[in-house]
């Protein structure tokens, strides 16, 4: 359906989420670098906000669709569309094509826009085929599955696949890593004293490896930990997953150290 | 009644969360439960075939509901029992009343049923003048604390073995004082001998089902104490109360659901004891009631055909959804304010009662989607829950702050180019006032994220910003 360029190399919108736009370039630069090594030609359109989740969720559909349309509008043209977070490739992949479900004109565009939508790591792994990173980090690291990603996208050996091969890590698996962190947007404001007793389950499943870093691959549900370990005085060092498989673990972590 | 606190489950969940008999409780169910189901689904190779099917046959009798309900009707009558209608809860308690008066009866024994919770029939009868005696162990717990179940298949999850020997000290005065009760065993032990005379005593036994049967008329408890037998054997009159949606077709159909069921739900193959009645004691059966009754309840249920909902009257009340939710786990069932708790809850509740009164059941939900993952069912419930979540929003039910802030923030995504204006001015100022630590601790509106966690700050510049910098840069070496 859609052309491939003729040296193969397939054309990716990067989708950066309004969380990494706001809160953490880095994780951009960390994908574009990830997905221009494996192959890619990248490109980040500028009509990008946020994928509408929070309106969704929050039963407001007039305003989930009108983004939507926004997205899908922006990101037509390319072969793929990236997201590094399961969240919002989620509801891109998952959600945009019901949003639209009986809607003559945007149904079949949303499915046609949702099926070249992917997670960042899981499209590295499953698409592109890569086994290996080149990158290094020493030290023992921890992983937790972000809900969205594991359930809706089926994203968690492929992260796990990457971070053995990265030079000097240690993967040690954490109890419960595919349990919800308490984040679930904007339900952590809404049931602030819920989430927190969610989270502090995370923090002490967390604690209990004795990793000296923590890794996701979706940056609301890193401030979440992140946040409640600082406010625990936690010393462990907080990154989305695309920042160690880029090699680019060296910028503070999420949070800020100590 | 069951008194419906459900608008106040905010209030609700923080009196759980503090409550530390109730959070040490809960580990149990964090761990034994999830375990078990685990360890049964990966046992059985057609496990994941099961789940299709078993939502295939519920789907299919939905479709059919009317004539399936008929055929049983025809079925039960042919073998000599009654089939009263009940549209809502206060006729299904009427006619549970007019049975047990016509028998006479002054004692009752019950089966655990979720549905004579939902219609609030111990506290009925109890004003009638009618004692109502639970015979399952957990069920026979709560009602000695005057308490209703904080889960749909272990409704005294929330107490400490500790807990319950202080309530049968309290009410088994009449049992020496100075007895061992501190194994789990001897309050079992000691439960049963107090409830066996119970069973000879009752005038009337009142079961729930799991399902009934189209085709042969019989209805389907399971249990693994036994006591639903007894309770539907020994007294003279049997009434089962279900609601409608509890249909299957034919026999072999629910032999499949069950194949889904116990393992959802604690594990197990099968429950203990599976039991099919089917009308009265005939002439030459050694035990069975005289009289058999069925009480098909709808109260609600039949609004919920043909709409975004109905997928959750394919529900066989396995318990999993809430048995793997992480809020669930923390504030446990009574916080959610009426009978049914749990992800199941949070989608039944505000089609029960009303969106009016359970509206915070669906928003109080991480949208996890582990409830779904497991449901043998295949239902949909983060959806359904979303679903109430659009009705509550058309309705303009939510709080007014919310939606103010959400079609502002949505008005700004609609519109890149100004978006990018006020993020590109925000987070330069946010990094700004951040300390050196680079986390807030707190920051004005954002209460509800700082109260329990820090908030890390922004780098300097957004993403965009950043990247058009780095490609001027680029444009200027190239020149």
């Amino acid at each position: 359906m859609s052309k491939q360029p003729t040296d193969g190399r397939p054309k990716v919108a990067l989708f950066v989420t309004c969380l990494v736009d706001l809160f953490r370039p880095s994780v951009g630069f960390a994908s574009l670098k990830l997905l221009e090594e494996a192959g890619c030609d990248v490109e980040v359109p500028m009509a990008q906000t946020c994928c509408g989740q929070p309106a969704y969720n929050s039963g407001d559909r007039a305003d989930a669709r009108a983004i939507a349309e926004n997205t899908i509008h922006a990101f037509e043209g390319f072969d793929y569309i990236v997201a590094p977070s399961g969240s919002c490739a989620g509801m891109l992949r998952k959600h945009y094509p019901q949003l639209f479900s009986g809607d003559p004109n945007w149904e079949m565009r949303s499915r046609v826009f949702a099926e070249k939508v992917y997670e960042l790591v899981s499209f590295l792994v499953d698409v592109r085929g890569l086994t290996k990173a080149a990158a290094a980090l020493a030290g023992s690291v921890t992983y937790h599955d972000s809900c969205s990603g594991l359930r809706e996208l089926n994203v968690k050996a492929q992260p796990r696949t990457l971070l053995r091969s990265v030079e000097g890590l240690d993967l040690v698996e954490m109890k419960d890593a595919d349990v919800c962190c308490g984040f679930g947007g904007t339900f952590c404001v809404k049931y602030p004293d819920i989430s927190n007793a969610i989270v502090e389950k995370k923090t002490e499943a967390i604690a209990a490896t004795g990793a000296g870093t923590l890794l996701a691959g979706d940056l609301g549900c890193l401030m979440n930990m992140a946040g409640k370990l600082k406010r625990q005085g936690s010393s462990v060092e907080v990154r989305h997953v695309a920042e160690v498989l880029a090699g680019m673990a060296d910028a503070p972590p999420i949070g800020g150290r100590g | 009644m069951v008194e419906i606190t459900s608008p106040r489950f905010k209030q609700n969940a923080a009196g759980a969360l503090a409550d530390e008999q109730l959070q040490k409780a809960m580990n149990n169910v964090r761990s034994k439960f999830i375990d078990k189901r685990r360890e049964a689904a990966e046992a059985l190779p057609e496990f994941e075939a099961l789940r299709d099917r078993a939502k295939a046959i519920k789907d299919h009798t939905l479709d059919h509901l009317d004539l399936y309900l008929e055929a049983y009707e025809k079925k039960v009558v042919e073998t000599g029992g009654f089939v009263h209608w009940a549209q809502t809860a206060a006729e299904a308690r009427g006619i549970v009343l007019d049975i047990c008066r016509m028998a006479n009866a002054r004692t009752v024994t019950k089966g655990k049923s979720m549905i004579t919770e939902e219609i609030g029939l111990n506290g009925f009868l109890e004003t009638m003048g009618i004692r109502p005696v639970e015979t399952d162990l957990g069920e026979y717990i709560i009602q000695l604390r005057g308490e209703h179940p904080s889960h749909i298949i272990a409704p005294a999850v929330h107490l400490t073995k500790e807990q319950v020997e202080e309530d049968f000290r309290r009410v088994h005065d009449h049992l020496p004082a100075d007895r061992d009760l501190t194994e789990p065993e001897a309050l079992l032990g000691e439960a049963r001998k107090v409830l066996r005379a119970e069973y000879f005593n009752a005038d009337v036994g009142i079961t729930g089902a799991n399902f009934l049967v189209a085709e042969t008329g019989s209805s389907i408890i399971v249990t693994n104490e036994g006591n639903g037998d007894l309770t539907q054997i020994l007294p003279r009159v049997h009434i089962v109360v279900a609601s409608i949606e509890k249909i299957v077709p034919t026999l072999e159909d629910a032999s499949q659901i069950l194949r889904v069921l116990a393992r959802s739900a604690t594990g197990q193959e099968m429950s203990t004891y599976t039991t099919v009645s089917t009308g009265p004691r005939r002439n030459g059966d050694v035990d069975g009631p005289e009289s058999y009754h069925v009480i098909l309840l709808d109260n609600g249920r039949s609004a919920m055909l043909g709409t975004e909902f109905q997928e959750m009257l394919r529900c066989i009340r396995c318990g999993a959804c809430m048995n793997h939710c992480p809020v669930y786990h923390s504030v446990g069932g009574h916080a959610y304010g009426w009978v049914y708790p749990g992800p199941l809850g949070a989608v039944l509740t505000p089609s029960l009662i009303g969106v009016e009164k359970g509206g915070h059941l669906p928003n109080a939900s991480t949208f996890c989607g582990r409830c779904e993952s497991v449901c043998p069912m295949r239902i949909p419930l983060p959806k359904m829950m979303r679903h109430w979540r659009e009705r509550e929003f058309e309705r303009g039910l939510n709080p007014a702050t919310q939606r103010y802030g959400l079609r502002l923030w949505a008005f700004f995504a609609r519109h890149p180019d100004l978006y990018r204006a006020v993020t590109g001015t925000v987070v330069p100022l946010l990094s700004l006032m951040a300390p050196k630590s680079g986390r807030f601790g707190w920051l004005p509106l954002a209460g509800g994220w700082t109260r329990h966690r820090d908030l890390p700050a922004p780098e300097k510049r957004t993403f965009m910003q950043q990247l058009r910098d780095r490609e001027a840069v680029s444009r200027q070496a190239a020149a």
